[in-house]
């Protein structure tokens, strides 16, 4: 059938590309092999030449199928199931780029756009490591292409074509639209899906991008380290390699810090790190790659640890593509709020893992005996050792959280069913706090100790200083500060004493190391920079995940909670009804409004006053819904921050009554009272104090001639508030009206019914939940959470110093 | 035995002791008559919301009491009591993930992220609901 409307060039083009790009990519793979087994130099430069060439065809081709996917989304092609599954219409341009991470597919290419990039840095500087380490880009060039490759090969699937239609998803191959020519008129094709919610945000925009540049960086220190092994030039490829390797950790960092910065953003778990299967996925690799930046340095100074080296920078590549496998298998589906769902390509996600590991792992084992070592064992005061030891130390906490994160990959292997608990992460925290302590006070120390050896004396005159310091600060904070935090025993707490005093050591030591030890020379003080801003980051996690606080601890009358159980539960949520000020610890919190929305009208803003009970400090927040996308009504809540130099205000909406108003079922419940009369209520009672016959008061002004009853009502709430209320009946033109009064703070409609005989009066009273418009919300104080943000900057700008440092070393 | 040696040895014994450790520590997956075996025990239990049922959160009284009734695969009903404010997607899910224990009949969850709501939109497409809306005809 011919299609009405359909745009079938730029998917015919793209697909072209993909193709293209999957040839090139294995061309440039089998033609570096050959160019890194050459024995002839002449043979050598062919191979090159010809690898060179491919490699250049699959950077454009890579480039041309980016183009392509984005040229759909933009011109809204929603024929095709990319535009039509991850964009829309109404989606603000800046998002669009989202669109393209937010698929599986387009996070691949996004991956892969950076191999061509950083693999044509590569050909330009590695001079006779290029071969070698091209080689392995391109066999990760390839292993990726396949994954966009979308054909069917004897009935697997290999890849996701970004390119398919609609009409030709297998979903959908009986749906009876696409037996129309013009489908594409039918309104559910006119717009898309849109972008999941959560992901517009502005983060979501770079986020990606500079995470997997991370990824894709990874694979050149790895293939640095197989290069080594397989050229039987065990060491020399280490000065090489040291620039790579802190572009990786620091890109690596970078990306994962912006994801935290996204969580705390727009993610409602209260923070900005919650030990999340995807977050641990990618930090897992970094702490491996961080230990086997460590050894590499050992090894460039003094000849030790290259055998570690070798491990460390293997298998963080391997734990990258394992990541790969973990968030992208569907397999943490019951663990994690967001990682992919299972798209039928886990075998091949398996044996991308394998196509690396197995190989690095003969090699490496093939090779070990021969890998050089130093013999005589280091000294006890010597850089090298405690370099070492702090390495092993992250590779063991590595090694902790991806064991724990691995649960339900052991339970599909071993049939088990073990999970963590309720309170998964402190499983995480009780481990990672001694991490944090060790790696504090070694980052702290080890400095001030000379590779080889250090004279005791000198070392410890040096190092009194800065650990006197650190001391005094750390109990200045504990007796002005103070942290309280005891949910997990006065044990827990100590530990988080010892590591605040840790942490601090690490950032006095290393600021001091840059005029004792370095004199002031800036150029070469990138990993004292690092160090201090690492420092500076675990202060702020510490400082702000231990003082953590609720301000919106439920303690006001409306919402007291007559359980004795709930004493021990958490009461985070406070109800604030619209324009009542309500007290919430040291603030007044007054919800103001939700009337205005972003120009999409997709997001509405909820304006809530707060108001310092002491000093007359007062402002607005506007914590706000997004609309879900993705033909889903209800809502995504995002937070809303005011930042002081030492703390942030962090607050959610938890539920607002106009997210479901049409629910209010509550009916008028009929009441025969004579005066003096009680009639209990859910929250309290109420009495029918009198019954006044035309009543002329400041509401109502009626004269003896007219007929009107109104009674007086006195409601007595749990919490012994007083309220009056005078709901009115009267009669005109022979037709009774009837004036309901409402009693807000109870929620309380109270009507006159009929006027029954005994002087007695019916009354109705309604008990409604959805009279006033109100919110539940969660306030958060994050103290000094800016401590995290300017120490990773600090930490970042290290590394860069360190980048510059290095890689003018090997261009000299 | 080098220094290096020992210090490896003690870095592997207190990994082993931290796993094994931890290993005691955790939960394990239940369904509804399992998790009431084992009554005060933390476990994680995989269910459907049960929609003959309301869902029971009044912001108003309590904005941190939401209860609700589960089915479990076997077909077996429990009450849950979640002392948080009702998770946003919850009447769409397709399945629930709780960690809680159970105390008498009800399934209590003290802990925030004791409730993880899987619905299947939420990063994804669900290809049923997509199905839906492009199989039904509009002429």
């Amino acid at each position: 059938m011919e299609y009405i409307g359909e745009h079938l060039l730029p998917g015919k083009l793209g697909h072209f590309f993909v193709v293209l790009s999957f040839t090139a990519s294995f061309v440039a793979f089998v033609a570096y092999f050959l160019a890194s087994r050459a024995k002839k130099p002449e043979e050598e430069k062919n191979w090159k030449l010809v690898a060179r060439t491919a490699f250049a065809i699959d950077f454009i081709s890579v480039f041309a199928v980016f183009a392509c996917i984005y040229y759909i989304i933009s011109a809204h092609y929603f024929e095709y199931n990319f535009a039509w599954e991850h964009s829309s219409r109404s989606l603000p341009p800046q998002y669009l780029l989202t669109c393209i991470w937010e698929a599986q597919e387009g996070s691949f290419l996004l991956w892969t756009m950076w191999h061509c990039v950083l693999g044509t840095i590569l050909i330009f500087k590695a001079k006779k490591w290029e071969a070698p380490v091209m080689t392995v880009v391109c066999l990760g060039q390839f292993c990726l292409a396949t994954m966009i490759l979308g054909v069917y090969f004897s009935g697997f699937k290999i890849g996701i074509n970004p390119f398919l239609l609609v009409r030709q998803l297998e979903a959908f191959s009986n749906a009876p639209i696409f037996s129309r020519a013009d489908y594409l008129s039918i309104p559910q094709m006119q717009d898309g899906q849109s972008l999941n919610a959560l992901l517009q945000n502005y983060w979501m925009v770079i986020h990606p991008p500079v995470l997997f540049c991370g990824f894709a960086s990874t694979i050149i220190p790895f293939g640095f380290a197989i290069s080594g092994l397989w050229t039987k030039q065990y060491g020399d490829w280490t000065k090489a390699a040291l620039p790579w390797t802190l572009f990786s950790a620091c890109v690596l960092g970078t990306g994962v810090l912006m994801g935290a910065a996204w969580a705390y953003e727009s993610l409602t778990f209260g923070g900005y790190w919650a030990w999340d299967p995807v977050e641990n996925a990618s930090l897992v690799p970094w702490l491996v790659l961080i230990g086997g930046l460590h050894t590499l340095i050992v090894y460039r100074s003094t000849g030790h640890s290259l055998r570690a080296t070798y491990v460390f920078l293997i298998l963080q590549y391997v734990l990258v593509l394992y990541a790969t496998f973990l968030t992208r298998s569907g397999i943490l589906g019951d663990l994690s709020v967001h990682a992919f769902v299972d798209s039928g390509m886990n075998w091949q996600l398996i044996l991308f893992i394998l196509v690396f590991l197995t190989p690095a792992a003969i090699l490496l084992i093939k090779e070990y005996k021969r890998i050089p070592h130093i013999q005589k064992e280091e000294h006890t005061y010597s850089r090298e050792f405690w370099m070492f030891i702090g390495a092993l130390v992250l590779f063991l906490s590595a090694l902790f959280i991806i064991t724990v994160t691995s649960l339900p990959v052991f339970n599909k292997v071993l049939g088990t069913h073990r999970t963590t608990g309720e309170d998964p992460e402190f499983y995480y925290n009780r481990v990672e706090i001694f991490i944090a302590i060790i790696i504090g006070i070694l980052t702290a120390v080890t400095q001030y100790l000379k590779y080889k050896q250090t004279p005791v004396i000198s070392f410890v005159k040096k190092i009194v200083l800065p650990t006197s310091i650190a001391l005094v600060l750390a109990v200045l904070y504990g007796i002005f500060g103070g942290i309280h935090y005891d949910k997990y025993g006065t044990g827990f707490l100590s530990a988080i004493y010892l590591a605040l005093f840790c942490a601090i050591y690490a950032v006095v030591a290393n600021a001091g190391y840059i005029w004792v030890g370095l004199h002031g020379k800036l150029r070469a003080a990138g990993a004292s920079v690092a160090h201090v801003g690492f420092g500076l980051m675990l202060v702020g996690i510490l400082i702000s995940s231990s003082k953590k606080q609720v301000l919106s601890y439920n303690t006001t009358g409306i919402n007291i909670n007559f359980d004795p159980a709930a004493k021990q539960n958490p009461l985070e949520n406070l109800t604030l009804l619209k324009n009542v000020q309500t007290d919430m610890g040291t603030y007044w919190a007054t919800f103001l409004n939700n009337d205005s929305t972003n120009k999409a009208g997709n997001i509405m803003y909820f304006r809530i006053n707060f108001q310092k009970k002491q000093g007359n400090e007062a402002f607005d927040l506007y914590p706000n819904l997004i609309k879900n996308t993705k033909g889903q009504e209800s809502f995504s809540n995002n937070p809303d921050k005011r930042h002081y130099w030492n703390r942030d205000i962090f607050t959610y909406i938890s539920y607002a009554s106009t997210m479901d108003r049409e629910k209010d079922t509550s009916a008028f419940k009929p009441y025969p009272m004579a005066v003096h009369d009680t009639v209990f209520y859910s929250k309290g009672y109420l009495v029918l104090n009198k019954v006044v016959v035309n009543p002329n008061t400041e509401k109502f002004h009626f004269s003896p001639s007219d007929t009107a009853l109104m009674a007086e009502i006195t409601v007595v709430s749990k919490d012994s508030m007083r309220y009056q209320s005078t709901p009115l009946l009267y009669v005109k033109d022979n037709k009774a009206f009837y004036v309901a009064d409402t009693v807000f703070a109870q929620n309380l409609v109270i009507n006159l019914g009929k006027i029954l005989d005994k002087n007695k009066i019916q009354l109705m009273v309604r008990e409604s939940s959805a009279l006033v418009p109100f919110v539940a919300l969660k306030v958060y104080e994050f103290p000094q959470i800016n401590l995290l943000w300017i120490g990773a900057l600090i930490m970042i700008a290290g590394f860069i110093m360190s980048i510059v440092r290095r890689a003018r070393e090997i261009l000299r | 035995m080098k220094r290096l040696h020992i210090v490896l040895l003690l870095f592997i014994a207190i990994a082993i002791g931290t796993l094994v450790s931890f290993m005691g520590d955790l939960s394990t997956y239940e369904t509804i008559s399992s998790a009431r075996q084992k009554e005060g025990k933390s476990v994680t239990i995989i269910a459907r919301l049960d929609n003959s049922q309301p869902i029971d959160y009044d912001p108003v009284k309590n904005p941190n009491y939401c209860s609700f009734h589960i089915t479990d695969t076997l077909g077996n009903k429990s009450m849950v009591v979640y002392y948080h404010e009702k998770p946003f997607d919850m009447d769409k899910a397709e399945r629930i993930v709780l960690k809680g224990k159970m105390k008498g009949n009800i399934f209590e969850i003290t802990q925030k992220d004791g409730i993880l709501i899987k619905c299947p939109s939420k990063y994804k497409d669900d290809p049923e609901v997509a199905k839906k809306n492009l199989g039904q005809n509009q002429y």
